[in-house]
C-alpha cells in the first residue's frame, strides 16, 4: 500500500519582529506505533533559514535534505546565499514539477531571516505557497490557528511569540487525541538558527544517536 | 470533493465603456479551513491585460510563472506587448497541451484590446474559450456569480460605475459560497490608468 499523508504531525510557525518560531512535535509514528520520541522535523537549510516538514518518515527526510543540499550548492556556486523567498520558491517548484510524476507528500514550513527580515512561507503538499505570518500544518491546525489568531499582534517579541505557541500547544496537549508532550522549537533571527525550550533559552542541539560498542552504557554491564 | 473545489475561489470579468473590470476574493483555503486572506488570483501579464485564475493554487501559481515566461519570450521576439486575445489563445493551447492531466485552473482574461476596445475570455480547464461583450465568472461561486451578474448588469458603464457594480457583484455572490471570501480585490483596467482597490467584505 502507498504511504499516506496523515495529518498527525504537528507544525506551527509564528513570524515577530525580527524572527520566526517554529515548533514541530517529536514523534514518528505511523498507523498505531510510535517509532520515536525525539525526531526532529525542523531541517537547518543553512545558516539563515529553516524548513519544518510533515509527511511520512521517508518522503520528509528526502525531500528535505534534497531541498537543504541544493541550497548548499547554490551557496558555494554563487557564493552568496538564496533569500528566503527564493529558497522557498525553489522548493514549490521542485514539489510542483513531481505533483504530476512522481509526487512528495510533505507539507511544510520555510522560515529565513533576510535583508528584507523575517517571513515565513506557508507550502502545501501539492505545491501551493503563500508567505503568512503564521501558520499550521494538519490536524494541529485545527486547534492552533484560532489561537494564534486571537494573541498574535504584529511585531512581536520573542517573549510574546513564545507565550503564543505556549498556549497552542497546551491547547493540543488538554484537546487533540493523540499525545504530543514533547516539541522542538527553533528559531531563526539575523544572527541565524537555533534550538530554543519553552523559556527562551537556548539548548544545545540534540546528540545524534552513535551505534559504536564502546559509546553504549549497555555494553559494560555485559563485560 | 472535487480537485476544483479544493482551494475556492470567486473570479468574475465585466466589460464597460471603454473599460474591463477584473476581481476575485483573497481566500487562500485547503478545504474547510482558511490560511491566509490576502492570496491574489488576478495577476496582471502587462498594463493591458490582467488574468485571474479559479481553482487549484497550486497550479494557478505554476501556470503565472509559466505565462510570465512566454510573455517575456513574446516581447523579446516580437518587441511588442501581447494583445488580450492573442493571450486568450495562448493560454487557450497551453491548457489544451495538458488535455489528459490537465492543469486544474480555469481561467478569466480581461484587457484592452486594438484601439483599447475592451475584451473578456473565459475558458474550463482545458481551455474551451468563450468570449462575450458582457461578463463571464469563474470558481467555485460561479453559480451566485451568474444570478447577481445577470441582474446587476448594465452594457456600457463608466469606470467609476463598473467599480461598483463589479464589487457588488463579487461580495454578494463570495458571501453565500464558503469556499470563498475573506477580502475582494478589484482592477478596472481603462486606457490610461488601472484603478486598484482592495475591498474588506465580509470576514467569514
Amino acid at each position: 500500500k502507498r504511504r499516506r499523508l496523515t495529518m498527525a504531525d504537528i507544525l506551527l510557525g509564528v513570524t515577530g519582529k525580527d524572527y520566526v518560531l517554529l515548533a514541530a512535535d517529536r514523534s514518528a509514528a505511523r498507523s498505531i506505533i510510535v517509532f520515536k520520541n525525539d525526531e526532529d522535523k525542523i531541517l537547518e537549510l543553512d545558516s539563515h533559514k529553516l524548513m519544518a516538514t510533515s509527511g511520512p518518515q521517508g518522503d520528509r527526510t528526502n525531500f528535505g535534505e534534497y531541498i537543504q543540499r541544493n541550497l548548499q550548492l547554490y551557496n558555494l556556486a554563487n557564493s552568496v546565499p538564496l533569500s528566503t523567498h527564493g529558497a522557498a520558491n525553489f522548493a514549490r517548484r521542485e514539489l510542483a514539477e513531481a505533483l504530476r510524476r512522481s509526487p512528495w507528500q510533505v507539507n511544510s514550513l520555510i522560515a529565513g531571516f533576510d535583508k528584507k527580515g523575517p517571513s515565513l512561507y506557508y507550502m502545501d503538499y501539492m505545491a501551493s505557497m503563500h508567505k503568512v505570518d503564521k501558520a499550521a500544518h494538519g490536524y494541529g491546525a485545527y486547534f492552533t490557528l484560532s489561537v494564534m489568531d486571537r494573541y498574535c499582534v504584529k511585531d512581536m517579541s520573542l517573549e510574546e511569540g513564545l507565550s503564543v505557541l505556549k498556549k497552542c500547544i497546551h491547547e493540543l496537549q488538554t484537546r487533540f487525541l493523540l499525545k504530543c508532550n514533547s516539541f522542538i522549537l527553533k528559531v531563526v533571527d539575523k544572527d541565524g538558527t537555533r534550538i530554543i525550550d519553552m523559556d527562551g533559552n537556548t539548548v544545545e542541539p540534540p546528540k545524534p544517536k552513535t551505534f559504536n560498542k564502546s559509546d553504549d552504557s549497555d555494553s559494560k554491564a555485559d563485560e | 470533493m472535487s480537485i476544483l473545489e479544493y482551494n475556492g475561489s470567486g473570479v468574475v470579468a465585466m466589460c464597460g465603456k471603454n473599460c474591463v473590470a477584473i476581481a476575485s476574493d483573497m481566500r487562500y483555503g485547503v478545504q474547510q479551513t482558511t490560511v491566509a486572506t490576502d492570496m491574489h488570483k488576478v495577476y496582471k501579464m502587462h498594463d493591458k491585460v490582467y488574468i485571474g485564475m479559479a481553482g487549484l493554487a497550486t497550479d494557478m501559481q505554476t501556470l503565472v510563472q509559466r505565462f510570465r515566461f512566454r510573455l517575456k519570450m513574446y516581447e523579446l521576439r516580437e518587441e511588442r506587448k501581447i494583445k488580450p486575445n492573442v493571450f486568450a489563445n495562448l493560454v487557450s493551447s497551453m491548457l489544451y497541451q495538458k488535455r489528459f492531466g490537465p492543469y486544474f485552473v480555469e481561467p478569466v482574461i480581461a484587457g484592452l484590446g486594438d484601439k483599447n476596445k475592451p475584451f473578456i475570455c473565459a475558458m474550463d480547464l482545458i481551455g474551451a474559450p468563450v468570449y462575450t461583450d458582457n461578463f463571464l465568472v469563474s470558481g467555485t461561486s460561479s453559480e451566485e456569480l451568474y444570478g447577481v451578474c445577470e441582474a446587476m448588469y448594465r452594457p456600457n458603464l463608466e469606470p467609476d460605475d463598473l467599480f461598483e457594480t463589479v464589487s457588488q457583484c463579487l461580495q454578494a455572490a463570495v458571501d453565500r459560497d464558503c469556499l470563498a471570501g475573506w477580502g475582494a480585490e478589484v482592477y478596472v483596467i481603462c486606457p490610461d490608468r488601472v484603478i486598484h482597490k482592495t475591498l474588506k467584505s465580509r470576514q467569514d
